[in-house]
């Protein structure tokens, strides 16, 4: 059997966190590797949390967030992402593999997207193996 | 008058530009010296050795400064004797509280560090390509000995226990001066805490747009510092000069920005941030207008763990547990 990967995922609740709920009102299939922390916007995940999980052996990060000009503190998600761009970069310049490591919009609508991107996420993992710290590769 | 106290002052992997910064306090030192005793302070200043340290009781010193970061294991084991032997211990200026420029070498692999410090330098003259080994057998006869190095740098705190912090590359001498003010009078926080005022690099800082009455607008353009020249009132992070200010204590009374030359982050986090590359990136993101600044940045900046990390990488935390391979 293939591993399972471990993936901490923070969910803007006005869009992400919604969208997962209609996933499963959906019964949309998605393998059970995430672990959804819900959060007030996707813009008041810091940089420190994706450290953080990664730290303690998460084998994944994802941060969900409203499509751009949907969020509901009008801004929250331009900021995430200009964040995450340069996080994503300074994890990789410290040698780390940046794929791990994923920003994605997702809206209240979009459950069928939802279980569509932890599965491809997870697919991913797979290819990469468990986290470094882990002892993976 | 009260006993005098008892104070050690070790230079670990260091550049001694904290020993230094406490001279620099030029008069004032020997006012202070009437209240302090030196009892060690090696390899720089007083002539004591390793041994004399070795052979004081434990607990003996009563305030010892570490500066400089854990780079191999000479330092691994002066720094565990000094501990042993006092009764606080001050990890002092950048390196020994959060890994200091050294740390970087902690993204390359010792041969890289090596072959770039003993033989690609254009200024080295090593034609058959020696490399420090930490055993060798001189002439046939003397085994002589070097420290040898470390798999990666390490703060104090990650060696010891450490029960003070002071940040900066190195501190300011008016403020080792309050600090010893401080020390002398008994006037200490907890255990744990950084010797800080608290205050960030922007509180203090002449240039901080709140002390003109101007707003901070989102920055539109990025610079570095050979870019051209900055003006010399306006605030560097408004003009596009990447600064890390809003981030970094500002004991140092903002003397970069005093000479035009942005924040680096030798302060060390201000208060209540665990990771100061990370909030670099959080703090500078969130003042950039848009994501086509945010890619400038990126651009213009090759390196960004080096940027944001430059003298914290090993107390951060995508060092102590995130880099392949530099697992102590």
């Amino acid at each position: 059997m293939s591993f399972s990967p471990n993936i901490v995922g923070f969910a803007c609740q006005w869009c992400t966190y919604a969208g997962a709920d209609l996933a499963g009102n959906l019964r949309c299939k998605y393998p059970p590797t995430i672990k959804l922390i819900r959060v007030p916007c996707s813009g008041s995940v810091e940089p420190e949390y994706v450290l953080e999980s990664l730290a303690r052996g998460a084998d994944g990060v994802l941060i969900g967030g409203c499509h751009y000009g949907d969020c509901h503190y009008k801004e929250g998600n331009y900021k995430t992402s200009r964040r995450m761009t340069i996080l994503k970069k300074m994890i990789e310049d410290a040698g780390f593999d940046s794929r791990r490591f994923r920003l994605e919009w997702i809206s209240g609508a979009e459950g069928k997207r939802f279980a569509e991107v932890v599965e491809e996420f997870t697919r991913e993992l797979q290819e990469l193996g468990p986290n470094p710290v882990k002892g993976g590769a | 008058m009260a006993d005098k106290i008892k104070f050690g002052f070790l230079l670990a992997g260091g550049c001694a530009g904290c020993e230094t910064a406490l001279v620099d306090i030029s008069e004032r030192l020997v006012d202070a010296l009437e209240h302090l005793e030196v009892v060690f302070w090696a390899p720089t200043v007083a002539d004591v050795k390793y041994k004399d340290l070795e052979a004081m009781e434990d607990g003996y010193i009563d305030l010892a400064f570490v500066d400089g970061m854990v780079r191999n294991t000479e330092n691994e084991h002066t720094v565990k004797v000094l501990r042993q032997k006092s009764k606080t211990l001050v990890a002092f200026g950048a390196c020994a509280s959060l890994g200091g420029i050294a740390a970087m070498g902690d993204m390359h692999s010792k041969e890289e560090l090596f072959n770039q410090a003993y033989k690609d330098t254009f200024s080295t003259d090593n034609p058959e390509g020696l490399l420090p080994e930490p055993q060798c057998l001189w002439e046939g006869k003397y085994d002589l000995t070097l420290p040898a190095f470390t798999k990666r740098v390490s703060t104090i705190d990650q060696l010891v226990d450490v029960d003070y912090y002071v940040g900066g590359c190195p501190p300011h001498h008016d403020f080792i001066f309050q600090l010893i003010q401080a020390v002398v009078s008994g006037n200490l926080p907890p255990k744990g805490s950084w010797l800080t005022s608290g205050k960030a690099v922007c509180d203090i800082c002449k240039r901080n747009p709140a002390e003109h009455d101007q707003q901070r607008l989102p920055i539109g353009d990025i610079f570095r510092t050979v870019d051209g020249r900055p003006d010399e009132d306006k605030c560097l992070l408004q003009q596009g000069y990447i600064c890390f200010g809003p981030v970094t204590q500002g004991d140092c009374g903002a003397s970069c920005l005093n000479v035009n030359i942005p924040c680096r982050g030798c302060g060390g986090p201000i208060p209540g941030v665990k990771d100061y590359g990370a909030r670099c990136v959080s703090t500078i993101a969130s003042s950039l207008k848009d994501d086509a600044t945010a890619e400038k940045f990126i651009q213009k900046f090759n390196d960004m763990a080096k940027l944001c990390y430059r003298y914290s990488y090993s107390s951060g935390i995508l060092n102590q547990k995130l880099t392949p391979g530099n697992k102590p």
